[in-house]
């Protein structure tokens, strides 16, 4: 005889799952006892929101689906925010909560909160189980549902008794058939070929590049295609990493916080191929940003973002390694010409920035550049939300690591707990954080966490005593009246993190913090580095 | 412009909450909905005539794609299929107006299901453009209550809507 809770870390096994990121509370009680008896590592986070965000974090950094599990009620709706943040960056994720029993649903009763019902905005699909038997089914179709096509978290929602029930036997499904889901991964051909023509007619084409460049893992074959075409990439924020920074063809991030040679590519292009991102407003805050001619053509896993927010003249869908795979066959060494080409090498010499410094405070910008190069060359950042994230998106040089950071819902709070998850999944990589003194605050309990696992994280706070990115929208929008965001001095962020057990310090030049830097990313011991920067410093030139 | 929707579903609980859920979220605006099961016991068909330009049209249909249990989206094509919604309307009607009433139903091929002192109720199944008609001839006698089921709508000849 088998329980269901013992199903339930059947199932995680047979998917493979070697951690689960979570928070336990009565309803859950049954899946967690059963945990105790398996190998399935178990991160306790210390509040589920966090476990949600590094269970991201794990996801985008192995490239396996990430999980996380909550109890009913609280715990379930402290979720939210992180199956929110997972949905918005099309992040796979399996969110496995208890619920009340199967006999008490819908009374109201002790804990009891309709999750499925709260979270249907904001997963690729959910359950709410009825019956025990049906749990292997469930969790197959689960990971296949959030792995495949555009990715997505799935929630699993199982009342305390379905796990508590007795069933003869397990047998994990082999295959998985549901009638409405059947992603199609293969370009199609025809499309294919009328994209390949239109590439051949361009003047002066550009790739810009999202987050379903790295998230079907194609990063290399457009590497390959843009070096074969010498056709110039831009990236959303996403998107960061499809390119290493200083690769010759890469012109940086577009959009209101972007690069202005990125922009400005993305002006003067007459043919645009977007490949996995589905251009929000940050990106392209009006269509007609893209130079007004400027033909389409969008390759993207999910058909519903093609033709959503930009016009398409060539919509291609399908999964972004096969798709590329087919342009770099009938593109047939295609090259464009030397005009653009020599145009675009003008316009990234031409907008090398400047940045103005401030006496007695840490440049972030040139920080972040100098730290790119202090860390091994496979390293994963993570930003938070704020200016420290387009710092980082502007200035993080990549060569072969990730960036991590939620460009599609902007969850202050995401940094740390995404690095736990990052962490937990490559522990051969350096883990840098780079948050504001705000975010850091939205998830500073996880230093707990951090301490108690001993992950060699390093976190640098940048602290200019202000929600800087808002104030910094007052000061152009709102006639400079600061309402709500200005943060004191306090706490002391140093004290706070040896109160952990995490060594830290404080920093206010460039020098200093440089030195410090050089040193913690020897050890293997977690640090805070707290980094005074002058709340004057703007988020871009 | 107004379309008509043919959507299959997995008949389980739940899905119509997702469908509507989703309606609402993307402020797609809706005329009616209609669901019931299909030949196939594990199979809803849920039909939906909504008003929108074409850009919303294909966004809904690509966002109803989405929806996992969805399993079939089709937009039935103008004057190539057939619909209807069953009316009922209970209209006020006094002994003197009764025959005037009797009158309308025959014009218009209505069942008149309830006569009472003072009411009567039509029963009309007709395209959603008729009902119309029905009810603006029976306004000026005071209607009392109107139900709709929403229209349904099925392809002519040979085509169909199938999984
Ligand atoms: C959960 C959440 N609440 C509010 C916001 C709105 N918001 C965006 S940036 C920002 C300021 C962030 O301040 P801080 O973390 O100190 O970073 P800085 O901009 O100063 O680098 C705020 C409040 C948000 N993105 N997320």
């Amino acid at each position: 005889m088998i329980s269901g809770a013992e199903i339930i870390v059947k199932c995680l096994e047979a998917e493979g799952v070697d951690t689960v990121f979570g928070y336990p509370g009565a309803t859950i009680c049954p899946f967690y006892d059963s945990l105790y008896d398996s190998n399935i590592k178990h991160v306790l986070v210390r509040q589920e929101q966090n476990a949600a965000h590094a269970a991201s974090g794990y996801a985008r950094a192995c490239m396996k689906p990430g999980v996380c599990v909550a109890t009913s009620g609280p715990g379930a709706t402290n979720l939210i925010t992180g199956i929110a943040t997972a949905y918005m960056d099309s992040i796979p994720m399996i969110a496995i909560t208890g619920q009340v029993r199967s006999d008490l649903l819908g009374r109201d009763v002790f804990q009891e909160a309709d999750i499925t019902g709260a979270c249907e905005p904001f997963t690729k699909h959910s359950y709410l189980v009825e019956r025990t038997a049906d749990l292997p089914r469930i969790f197959k179709e689960a990971f296949h549902i959030a792995t495949t096509g555009r990715p997505g978290p799935v929630l699993i929602d199982i009342p305390q008794d379905l796990q508590e029930n007795m069933l003869e036997s397990f047998e994990y499904p082999k295959t998985v058939d549901i009638k409405g889901y059947k992603p199609n991964t293969k370009g199609h051909s025809v499309q294919v070929q009328r994209a390949v023509e239109l590439i051949k007619k361009a003047k002066r084409p550009v790739i810009v590049a999202g987050g379903g460049v790295l998230s079907s893992g194609a990063k290399l074959k457009l590497q390959k295609f843009a070096e074969i075409t010498q056709i110039p990439v831009l990236s959303t924020m996403m998107g960061i990493g499809v390119m290493p920074s200083d690769h010759p063809l890469y012109l940086g991030m577009l959009g209101t916080h972007g690069r202005k040679c990125a922009n400005t590519a993305l002006h003067k292009t007459d043919l645009t191929i977007v490949c996995g991102a589905r251009l929000g407003d940050r990106a392209i805050a009006s269509p007609d940003q893209m130079g007004t001619r400027a033909k389409v053509i969008h390759i993207d896993i999910d058909p519903a973002e093609i033709g959503k927010n930009v016009k398409t003249t060539v919509p291609i869908v399908g999964d972004m390694n096969n798709v590329l795979k087919q342009l770099i066959n009938d593109i047939d060494g295609f090259k464009i010409n030397d005009e653009w080409d020599s145009e675009v090498k003008e316009l990234k010499a031409h907008f090398q920035s400047k940045i103005s410094t401030f006496e007695g405070y840490v440049e972030p910008r040139t920080l972040i550049n100098k730290l790119s190069f202090m860390l091994k060359s496979k390293a994963i950042l993570c930003a938070d939300v704020g200016q420290n994230q387009i710092w980082c998106a502007n200035n993080f040089r990549i060569r072969e690591g990730r960036f991590l950071t939620t460009g599609g819902m902007g969850t202050m709070g995401y940094s740390v707990p995404a690095a736990i998850g990052a962490k937990m999944a490559r522990k051969d990589r350096d883990v840098v954080v780079v948050c504001g003194d705000g975010s850091f605050q939205m998830s500073l309990n996880e230093l707990s966490t951090i301490a108690q696992n001993n992950l060699n994280i390093k976190i640098i706070v940048m602290r200019n005593q202000r929600l800087g990115m808002v104030r910094e929208l007052q000061d152009k929008i709102y006639n400079c009246r600061h309402s709500a965001t200005i943060l004191n001095d306090k706490p002391d962020f140093v004290a706070l993190a040896k109160a952990y057990g995490i060594d830290s310090a404080e920093v206010s030049s460039n020098e200093e913090a440089e030195k410090f830097v050089k040193n913690i990313v020897e050890s293997d011991k977690p640090f805070v580095l707290v980094c005074n920067v002058h709340p004057d410093t703007p988020s871009i030139l | 412009m107004q379309y008509t929707l043919s959507i299959l579903v997995e008949n389980q609980a739940g899905v119509l909450s997702k469908i509507s859920g989703l309606f609402s979220r993307r402020s797609f605006n809706i005329d009616s909905l209609a669901v019931g099961v299909t030949a196939d016991p594990t199979v809803s068909r849920i039909t939906v005539v909504a008003n929108g330009d074409e850009y919303v049209v294909e966004q809904l249909e690509k966002q109803l794609n989405k929806v996992i249990p969805v399993i079939k989206v089709k937009r039935l094509t103008e004057g190539e299929f057939i619909s209807r919604e069953l009316s009922l309307i209970k209209v006020h009607c006094s002994a003197a107006k009764r025959f005037e009433l009797i009158k309308i139903a025959e014009l218009m091929d209505a069942k008149i299901v309830d006569v009472a002192s003072s009411t009567v109720t039509f029963e009309y199944c007709e395209t959603a453009e008729k009902i119309q008609t029905l009810i603006d001839l029976l306004k000026p006698y005071g209607i009392r209550e109107i139900v709709r089921t929403g229209t349904v709508a099925i392809d002519k000849g040979k085509a169909q809507v199938s999984t």
